[in-house]
């Protein structure tokens, strides 16, 4: 079978046309409507114990209606909408993190208590949690705890806390449509692969006529 | 219930075969196209990447984005299993450390392997280097079933002349993707040889291969091919043998022992359907253990009778013994001249495009043998995890001046992970292991599993070999970091961690179990994988392997499969004649 015939008992060369992009805007990706989240439906493939396992998840509900707020919050401070793409919120980075932690249950006690750690300390500064402060505010408290190497004495638990918040929110993000979109990645589609274009290999040196530059 | 049975089946197989990975597979596959009547048992469920395969899938369809709760390298892996299974427990002598990975699917580890394929060599087979032990036999002994392995599933690669790295019948290789182009540069410099890799992947059509795709370049091999484009068991060997008529494969079958009579011979085997928890008896008149090295060993343990009182084919008490795993230790940087770089699809193949065979001159050396590079990086499909390492190192700054700092959020934040998205570069070295009589695993006298199973017990340790060899893997792959201009965002491990060195059974090469020889006291296989004293017992994974190389396994285990299968079929044709 060549690549030609491969594509076709993959089932992607409908019309014959335009076959190496449709793939990657194919029907199957339900979760464009509401951009990032699972409609929980059963993908092939999956044992019965990993589908009974994720859907009991999605029937838990983990954070209070507080603390996925202020989840929220923190995610768009993370990672705001700019000139070319949305925001962490958006791109349903809060429901992400409402179900990593019941499926990495290790994390429920930091970033509870990290949230739990944010209002505390939001209220000895401002009389408000932390959800509720102005942005001024909240960029204050976040600027005290955003970068690990130059944190004040007794904030090193909030810095902590933060970069767990911002792992997550990444990872939320850039496994989401738009996140993808953003950093632009190309591929998972069906292509042929016949090396680096030549004029960025040109760019950055090589010799496009030598197999490794 | 008060009826406990065993339901027997009276039909008498002219082969059961253990096992549905490259070794069971293997074996299943020459035997049932020579039309014997094989049953083939897998202890996982049914598998066929064409169906269950979860290929050009976005992370984003799965809520947990490819993290690895429920399988050990990411959701949208093909591997069912892993190193620890829910009521299928093992354990280790305290002091010692093993980690045991085990896919339970029809064709086991073969549906997320790395697809690496490359030949052990003249020295791995009949080493020089005073420690290591030799094979009954040499390199030209395996050649042709190599080259026959080569044609029938298909390789990529080049045709470059090294002694201990023999060339095989090669399709084209991928190219190189723009970070490997860099690290081929600084490896150069650093006196490391790149070649172009090896891989079980179709690049091209083949007159010689029905029923498989060629590539498309998705990168995905781990997750299995839907068009059967690269090497698993499950879609090369099994599902094609099953198509001659002659194989019958029942899945979710445990097996517990092989089934003696009072000569000694293998009669059949017993088993437990893990669904139904019904126990069942089979019957043929040669079985095939291909449960990969440690069950095979542990079903051979778990297999006493009065003419095997320790085990079938442990009279000489080798079964177990001189188990090994590669050994393996990483290192991760980034480039800076990929900051902010162009982007393209760069899926390529999802083996590896450029590799380094072992190099190094032994006279100034502190270990034997030695091991092979492999490398990571590119503009790859975003999963769960994979920015994380960004605000790590976005100090960095390419002008060299500026307060950066470590962290951050907000719109620069953002900036830094599309600029440096696609400049990480990985190395990881796997090595060749000692094969020593005191690493070993053995019957756990106290415990079973939720089958009744007695599970094993590990006891393995590492010696100063391989943390030597480990040691030198840093310094090389620091030195290849250096020459290529990358910045090391690894904590560089030093002698407290054994330089990095993974712990026994994490690179999941493991072998030597039941080991091959001409003497009967020191092995418990002869030189065809046929038990010393079990003339109708077979093993096909890697539990015969005397003594790896740096290579990984599979394409030796479909060899020596195919070539042990053969064999049957000789004796099988001397009887009757």
């Amino acid at each position: 079978m060549n690549r030609r015939e491969s594509l076709r008992a993959l089932g992607l060369m409908a019309a014959g046309t335009g076959l190496f992009a449709s793939a990657c805007n194919s029907k199957d990706t339900k979760g464009t409507a509401s951009l990032s989240e699972n409609s929980g439906e059963r993908l092939p493939g999956i044992q019965d114990f990993e589908y009974e396992r994720t859907s009991s998840l999605y029937k838990e509900t983990f954070f209070t209606e507080h603390e996925l707020a202020t989840i929220t919050v923190l995610a768009d401070i993370i990672i705001p909408k700019d000139a070319q793409s949305p925001a962490a919120s958006e791109a349903g980075v809060p429901a992400f993190i409402e179900f990593i932690v019941k499926d990495l249950p290790d994390y429920k006690t930091p970033m509870r208590g990290g949230l739990k750690w944010l209002d505390i300390q939001s209220n000895k500064q401002f009389k408000k949690p932390f959800k509720d402060c102005p942005n001024e505010q909240q960029i204050k408290l976040v600027e005290a705890i955003a970068y690990p190497d130059e944190v004040a004495p007794g904030m090193e638990q909030g810095a902590a806390f933060f970069t767990l918040m911002r792992d997550l929110t990444a990872s939320g993000y850039y496994t989401s449509e738009v996140g993808i979109k953003d950093l632009a990645y190309a591929g998972n589609r069906p292509g042929n692969w016949t090396g680096v274009p030549a004029d960025i290999l040109k760019e950055h040196g090589f010799d496009p006529i030598n197999f490794m530059g | 219930m008060s009826n406990f049975q065993i339901k027997e089946n009276t039909e008498i197989y002219d082969a059961i075969v253990v096992g549905s990975g490259a070794g069971g597979g293997m074996s299943a596959y020459i035997l049932a196209h020579a039309g014997l009547k094989v049953l083939m048992l897998e202890a996982g469920p049914f598998y066929d990447p064409a169906k269950d395969s979860l290929q050009l899938r976005w992370p984003w369809e799965s809520p947990r984005r490819g993290a690895s709760t429920t399988r050990p390298f990411g959701d949208f892996d093909a591997a069912y299993g892993g190193w620890d299974i829910e009521g299928e427990p093992y354990s280790t002598v305290a002091g010692t450390e093993f980690s045991w990975f085990r896919a339970r699917m029809l064709g086991g580890r073969t549906n997320h392997w790395g697809r690496i394929s490359l030949r052990m060599g003249p020295d791995d087979f009949q080493p020089k280097d005073g420690l290591t032990e030799a094979w009954p036999f040499g390199y030209e002994e395996v050649k042709p079933y190599y080259d026959r392995v080569d044609r029938m599933i298909g390789i990529y690669g080049t045709v470059e002349g090294i002694h201990n790295e023999p060339d095989g019948i090669f399709m084209k290789p991928p190219k190189p993707r723009l970070n490997e182009l860099y690290i081929a540069r600084g490896a150069r410099k650093a006196g490391v040889p790149v070649i172009p890799g090896r891989g079980a992947v179709l690049t091209e059509s083949s007159e010689a291969i029905k029923g498989r795709g060629t590539c498309f370049y998705c990168g995905q091999c781990g997750r299995a091919c839907k068009v059967y484009g690269d090497f698993s068991s499950s879609s090369c060997l099994v599902i094609p043998a099953m198509k001659t008529g002659n194989l019958k494969v029942i899945d979710n079958a445990m097996v517990r022992e092989v089934l003696t009579n009072d000569e000694g011979l293998a009669i059949g085997v017993s088993y437990v359907n893990t669904k139904d928890l019904q126990e069942y008896a089979v019957k043929g008149k040669t079985v095939i253990l291909g449960a990969s090295a440690c069950e095979s060993a542990r079903i051979m343990l778990n297999s006493k009778s009065k003419a095997h009182p320790a085990g079938v084919g442990n009279s000489a008490g080798i079964v177990g013994k001189y188990l090994h795993d590669s050994t393996g230790a990483s290192l991760g940087g980034f480039l800076p001249q990929l900051m902010d770089r162009k982007r393209f699809n760069e899926d390529g193949v999802g083996s590896v495009h450029i590799y380094s065979p072992w190099w190094g001159d032994h006279k100034k050396l502190s270990f034997p043998r030695g091991y092979h590079i492999e490398y990571g990086g590119g503009l790859r499909m975003p999963s769960y995890g994979s920015m994380n390492w960004v605000p790590q190192v976005n100090d960095y700054q390419k002008s060299g001046e500026g307060n950066k700092r470590k962290g951050g959020y907000g719109e620069a934040l953002k900036q830094d992970y599309r600029s440096f998205y696609g400049a990480n570069v990985g190395m990881a070295g796997r090595g060749t292991a000692i094969a020593r009589l005191d690493n070993y695993c053995e019957i756990d006298p106290n415990k079973v599993d939720k089958y009744g199973i007695p599970v094993l017990r590990f006891h393995y340790k590492w010696a100063s070999e391989e943390v030597a060899q480990a040691k030198h893997m840093q310094e090389t792959f620091q030195s290849i970091m250096h020459e290529m201009g990358a910045v090391i965002t690894s904590k560089i491990p030093g002698a407290d961690t054994s330089y990095g060195l993974e712990a026994p059974g994490k690179i999941i090469h493991e072998g030597g179990t039941t080991r091959m020889g001409n003497n009967a006291k020191t092995s418990a296989l002869n030189k065809w994988g046929q038990a010393h004293d079990c003339a109708n017992l077979y093993v096909v994974d890697a539990g015969p392997f005397v003594q790896q190389g740096d290579k990984n396994l599979t394409w030796t285990i479909l060899a020596l499969s195919m070539r042990t299968a053969e064999y049957i079929l000789q004796e099988k044709k001397k009887l009757n004649s």
